[in-house]
């Protein structure tokens, strides 16, 4: 990616993804590729042109504008185009894809990710918009080898079936714990309607945050 | 989506200076404000919106939420309707106001959109958002796909022939009962706007559906000093019991003592064009005691102009009943 400058020495998340040799994405591409190149030689090569193309489109810049975004704690300098949703910069633009794009509008919270610490549907802001706000996303909450609470929650109470959903989920729950949420399922349940499963994982998920609250409030009583 | 240029201004007066250049503060405004997003950047992505310049306003000073001096609470544009909801006075003193934004989008749409975004909430008539389809708001002289169509959701109160859109939101009900005014700087100057001028009839021109001229910005809505010994609230009624809108819904302030209402205000959504303030409904209610029976006439004047649609006329019994109950739960005994 030639429009991004990384401020931090040490190369982490997004430039680890960058200088990958080969991540699970580019894997599964390649992987894609070559099948292809396999069976239909024609197909590939139209293919190829075709990307050749978007690829040629997404580094022109002459709208672009300079941002600076302040991400799971380290500060990015972008280059980028002003349309560009901040879902879209975070999963193309710095390789952070835990928060998924489900509808695009709004209206399913799989995108959604923590501004200054409240939860707002990434796909609905413009990245360009967001300098001077800190930006975390599923990556920043936790790690594999040091899960957030509310992960460890969600992996014990099995609170998902695809995983599409999970990382919206999980940083709706994180967030609501801060919130005037009542303790009740019911009150959980309102306060996590943003958020759509199409598994039908949801008492899995409400037993998850039920389970984060209730050890969070035992060991602020003892 | 179009390509638009961003202004990230910090000064109101550019903001006004620059957005009075436009030809429209309305449907297809080329220079549009943007606070949440929730609505402008959703209706971007599906091309009904496409301005060529957005001027974001959240760098503003325009998020206060503050008494004042009569007692009122004054609400800056930009202020979150999550921050709006939870806030102290909001709770305490306009507990309608509180009830509707809550019952309404969900916590994330809640934390990003603002005051002034809700008070422009475009409808979610689904001709209106899909541009394969004719559309009078949309694009003026197209038609009404929505007459002979898929009408479920819109409205039956306050339509025109040339379109029978709902206004979705839930907090511009509960402004409509609390009587608040919405406060504009323009080129010309300060202006202040009673919510019932605010939003217009789609009458022949639904493409027109506030009375906002280029360069107009809300800076801030205040609220009138609570009716003392009021009661509010807000009923919803839809097909979801969360993150839904409104098949019918009521806003009421209700003062009444010893059985008597002595100050009724009123106002239904999700049945009309606009925020639909019923001063009929208030006159049946003043000075009578709080029965079933008043309820029901009041119930009857607000929907006395209905005009349902092929496949809403359930609207009208629904939200007669929305405003009964509403009002039965206002003046329970506490």
């Amino acid at each position: 990616m030639s429009d991004r400058i990384e401020r931090d020495e040490k190369p982490e998340a997004a430039s680890r993804y960058e200088f990958a040799k080969s991540t699970r994405r580019t894997f599964l591409s390649r992987l894609g590729m070559a099948s292809l190149l396999a069976s239909a030689a024609p197909i590939a090569r139209a293919f190829e042109e075709h990307s050749e193309k978007a690829q040629v489109t997404s580094t022109d810049l002459k709208d672009a504008i300079p941002v600076s975004l302040r991400v799971n704690g380290k500060k990015y300098d972008l280059r980028i185009d002003p349309r560009t949703t901040l879902l879209d910069c975070l999963r193309e633009h710095l390789h952070l894809t835990g928060s998924k794009k489900g509808c695009d509008h709004g209206q399913c919270g799989a995108c959604t990710v923590h501004i200054n610490g409240r939860r707002v549907n990434s796909c609905l802001c413009f990245a360009a918009m967001q300098e001077g706000n800190e930006i975390t996303t599923i990556e920043g909450i936790g790690q594999p080898e040091n899960l957030h609470a509310m992960q460890a929650a969600f992996v014990a109470t099995d609170a998902y079936q695809c995983g599409y959903c999970t990382s919206g989920q999980i940083m709706s729950g994180v967030a609501l714990l801060k919130e005037p949420c009542g303790s009740e399922d019911a009150d959980v349940k309102e306060f996590m309607s943003g958020n759509i499963c199409r598994c039908g994982a949801y008492q899995n998920i409400v037993a998850a945050i039920q389970s984060v609250r209730k050890n969070r409030d035992e060991n602020f009583r003892s | 989506m179009k390509i638009f240029a961003l202004n990230r201004t910090t000064d109101p007066a550019q903001a006004v200076a620059t957005a009075s250049k436009a030809k429209t503060a309305q449907q297809g405004a080329e220079i549009r404000f943007i606070g949440g997003g929730t609505t402008l950047i959703d209706l971007m992505k599906l091309n009904v919106e496409q301005p060529r310049t957005l001027i974001d306003i959240n760098r503003l000073p325009l998020d206060k939420i503050e008494a004042l001096p009569d007692g009122g609470l004054t609400i800056g544009a930009v202020a979150r309707n999550s921050d709006l909801a939870f806030h102290p006075l909001v709770r305490k003193n306009y507990a309608v106001l509180s009830e509707a934004i809550l019952s309404g989008a969900s916590a994330q749409l809640r934390n990003m959109a603002t005051t002034a975004g809700n008070l422009l909430q475009r409808t979610r008539c689904m001709y209106f958002r899909d541009t394969a389809m004719p559309c009078n708001k949309r694009e003026p002289g197209s038609g009404c796909a929505a007459i002979t169509g898929v009408n479920r959701s819109l409205a039956i109160l306050g339509t025109s022939e040339h379109c029978i859109a709902t206004n979705p939101s839930d907090m511009n009900v509960a402004m409509a009962a609390l009587e608040a005014t919405i406060h504009v700087r323009g080129p010309k100057g300060e202006r202040s706007i009673p919510i019932g001028d605010f939003h217009m009839l789609p009458g022949n021109t639904p493409h027109r559906e506030t009375v906002l001229e280029p360069g107009d910005l809300i800076t801030h809505v205040t609220l009138p000093p609570p009716a003392p010994g009021n009661r509010s609230l807000y009923l919803k009624l839809r097909d979801r019991a969360s993150y839904e809108f409104a098949l019918a819904s009521a806003a009421v302030v209700i003062t009444a003592a010893n059985g008597k209402i002595s100050r009724a205000r009123i106002a239904l959504g999700g049945v009309g064009t606009k925020p639909w303030r019923s001063t009929d409904a208030e006159n049946e209610l003043n000075d009578q005691p709080a029965t079933e029976a008043v309820f029901r006439n009041a119930a009857e004047a607000a929907l006395r102009g209905a005009k349902p649609q092929s496949q809403n006329g359930f609207k009208v019994e629904l939200a007669k009943r929305c405003l009964v109950h509403a009002l039965k739960l206002a003046t329970q005994s506490a």
